[in-house]
């Protein structure tokens, strides 16, 4: 390394020392602190004692942690290409040249503002069985269906029922999708017009193109989306959490691997237990992301490359 | 960056961080003189805040010794055991009794029991039921605020549409039940429009129902008894709602169950006609029930008659963690609250009873809850149980949440959702009983030091 080299790499470190800083102390550090006392006894007020793998054994046999992770990948599993398929969609839509284009985004992107435990609050209405929203518009729909059909069709009672609660999450959940909508219409704007008018001499109709051309180009943009709706999804905690008072759904069906989390830690003081989850997860979530990144690199497209 | 600028850009950023340093140390010295400043933090707000505000201010002009610093504070359990944790307690803290189990196991408060032989506090002070949860392995870990007891609340006027004498309140299950089948009414879609009863109407004492039913969840030592016979009999009390009322019906009964402090209650709302409640309901019949709401207090019905009398006894108190910077002073301000008059004050503002053992006929004469006395008695009956002081309890009792509500489903049987839980149970249970037994000696020897 030449002088030059050095005193470059200094002023670097110093620059992002203040990044450096908060990352060692408010990530790296609870990181690999939470790694040790997965291997403790701890309840935070006293100190840890050290157990080995006793917390790992006792979670292989615990049915609420498999539990907890069966339901968090049903949820991702549902919720990742629903949000997905609905982003780009929406964003497709929403990048069509029409008067008045600026009002639907922004009206498309108000409900990603509204705060997680508001959101909580404002489903556990939408979906109520009784008088929720979502079952007034459902119950035409369903009388329609019995007349027809000769059925006795009932909209479902949403979150008091385990078959239809993490479905229900799962459209309370889409509210937030107008972040993925805006970095997906940034995507679009990238899109060379060239290649869209090349496409249409050959012939390409709105489908065609979109298939072709578009879904192609903007691949970087869905692959960045779609590890964002991985790491969100087995993060969910807020919107259950408030819309089951703290609770863990109907059957269990809205205990998460981070509701489990917090419950354990914060509420059975047990939290070298937790920690033990809480790196399971972390584990899975890197697995996945890795994975996820080993399968895109085939298929992405990088203008750059 | 030329020098000066650097210079200037750091002598600023130190100044702030001086001021700030500055303006932390001076904020507790404003209050003036040598005072002690103690910090106070306590989980009521609104009236309840009020009411102990009011004798705040009193005890900090009442002497220039002390001063009292009274927070607010939302969550405080948790954010209590993160404090102490980290070494920044406040010096008093109000949580519930139940809490105290989990807080003394873990070392997070100062032992109360020398403090109160020198101030002459003694159990014969207050009523032995809440006198005994407020001591944990034969140590005082808090003194008491404000108790409740849980009774039966009627609606009248239910009673009374449905033929029944609404000053004659059921005493047993069975009668409870009799009653209950003829105030429930359907509607021609077949939903549920009014219930007698329901166990998860509110459903706030999941866990404890098998007092009533002459039992209770723990051993009181070493094992969970949930498949015992009396919460047996009180899973196969609540699995005969389904049974009798229907799963469908039931479960769109409890979708409209609304927000409990709003007029969508279904007790206001003359949906529910019995309900097992506390003294709070005075204040939020005032606030939320029809202007003509008539309601009655009186035990809450047992299995069997002998048991008739029977409540859960609950208390909100103050604790020392531990690490308090003036413990001296902290028991000084505690002791001072529990002189008769100020105790009635903050019991008569919060509208509850007192947990005194004397209490003076101008405080029933004075508290604008007719049915108070109700309450009281019910406290001091030898029946009062409180929460079993089992380390996990907070654990079961969401546990049995769970299983309360797979039974009301239809999703399992009384029997199966039993065994689940209490295999489950005994074994997280075991755990902490067993980690605890090894502690316990070191524990104890510390504790007597103190």
């Amino acid at each position: 390394m030449t002088r030059h080299e050095k005193r470059n790499l200094r002023v670097g470190l110093i620059f992002i020392s203040p990044w450096l800083a908060g990352f060692i102390l408010m990530s790296l550090y609870p990181l690999i602190s939470s790694a040790y006392y997965s291997l403790t006894d701890y309840s935070v007020l006293s100190k840890p004692v050290y157990t080995g793998l006793d917390n790992y054994r006792a979670l292989m046999s615990d049915e609420l942690f498999w539990q907890s992770l069966w339901n968090t990948f049903y949820f991702a599993a549902l919720s990742i290409p629903i949000n997905l398929v609905a982003a780009i969609l929406l964003a497709v839509l929403l990048n069509v040249d029409l008067p008045g284009k600026k009002i639907f985004r922004t009206v498309y992107f108000l409900p990603s503002l509204v705060p997680m435990v508001c959101l909580g609050v404002l489903w556990q209405w939408m979906l109520n069985g009784q008088m929720g929203l979502i079952n007034q518009m459902l119950s035409p729909l369903c009388d329609v269906i019995n007349a027809v059909l000769g059925t006795s069709v009932n909209p479902p009672n949403w979150l008091a029922d385990p078959a239809y609660a993490k479905l229900g999450l799962v459209l309370a959940s889409m509210w937030g999708v107008g972040n993925a909508v805006v970095i997906f219409l940034a995507g679009l704007q990238d899109v060379p017009r060239s290649l869209y008018e090349a496409a249409e001499i050959d012939g390409c109709g709105f489908w065609r193109k979109t298939i072709h051309v578009t879904l192609p180009i903007i691949s970087p943009v869905i692959y960045f989306n779609g590890i964002m709706g991985l790491i969100g999804s087995f993060q969910v905690f807020a919107v259950p959490y408030v819309m089951t008072n703290g609770g863990e759904g109907p059957g269990r069906s809205l205990l998460f691997a981070a509701t489990y989390v917090f419950n354990k830690g914060f509420q059975a003081w047990s939290m070298g237990y937790a920690c033990a989850v809480a790196l399971i997860l972390f584990v899975i979530i890197l697995v996945l992301t890795l994975l996820a990144t080993y399968v895109a690199e085939r298929h992405i497209y990088y203008a750059g490359k | 960056m030329p020098a000066p600028r650097v210079l200037i850009f750091g002598v600023l950023f130190v100044g702030i961080v001086v001021f700030g340093f500055w303006l932390g140390e001076t904020a507790d010295d404003q209050v003036g003189g040598d005072r002690i400043v103690i910090e106070y933090w306590e989980k009521w707000t609104g009236p309840e805040r009020q009411a102990m505000a009011d004798l705040v201010d009193e005890f900090n002009a009442s002497q220039d010794r002390v001063y009292v610093k009274f927070l607010s504070v939302s969550s405080i359990t948790r954010k209590l055991m993160l404090a102490t944790a980290g070494g920044n307690p406040p010096d008093v803290a109000g949580i519930w009794a139940a809490d105290l189990p989990v807080f003394s196991t873990n070392g997070a408060l100062t032992p109360l029991n020398p403090y109160a032989e020198r101030a002459g506090i003694e159990a014969g002070d207050y009523l032995p039921s809440v006198w005994a949860q407020l001591v944990v392995y034969d140590r005082l870990w808090a003194l008491p605020t404000t108790p409740s007891a849980n009774a039966l609340h009627w609606n009248k006027r239910l009673f009374r549409e449905a033929g029944l004498d609404p000053d004659k309140p059921p005493r047993t299950i069975a009668e409870l039940e009799a009653y209950n089948d003829r105030i429930t009414r359907f509607n021609d879609k077949g939903d549920i429009v009014v219930l007698g009863h329901l166990p998860t109407e509110p459903g706030w004492w999941n866990a404890n129902w098998s007092f009533w039913f002459g039992g209770d969840v723990w051993n009181g030592e070493d094992a969970v008894t949930a498949t015992g016979e009396a919460n047996m009999a009180a899973l196969d009390w609540i699995a005969s709602y389904p049974e009798r009322y229907g799963v469908g019906p039931l479960l769109g009964f409890r979708q409209l169950s609304g927000v409990f402090a709003s007029p969508e209650n279904p007790f206001f709302r003359g949906r529910v006609a019995m309900a097992l409640q506390g003294p709070w309901m005075y204040n939020f019949i005032q606030n939320f029930a029809p202007e003509d709401f008539e309601w009655g207090v009186a035990p809450f019905p047992s299995l069997k008659a002998e048991n008739y009398g029977t409540s859960l006894v609950e208390c909100d108190c103050l604790v020392i963690p531990r690490g308090a910077k003036h413990p001296e002073e902290a028991f000084a301000f505690i002791a001072w609250l529990q002189e008769p008059a100020q105790m009635e004050r903050l019991c008569l503002a919060q509208l509850k009873f007192s947990p005194l053992a004397q209490v003076s006929e101008n405080f029933y004469a004075r508290h604008p809850n007719p049915h108070i006395r109700v309450y009281r008695e019910l406290a001091e009956s030898p029946l009062a149980r409180f929460r079993p002081q089992m380390l996990t309890f907070n654990e079961f009792s969401a546990d049995m949440g769970s299983a309360i509500d797979d039974i009301m489903r239809g999703a399992e049987s009384p029997e199966q959702a039993a065994e689940i839980l209490q295999e489950r149970q005994q074994g997280l249970f075991r755990r902490k009983y067993d980690n605890w037994q090894k502690v316990r000696e070191e524990r104890m020897k510390e504790w007597d030091q103190q």
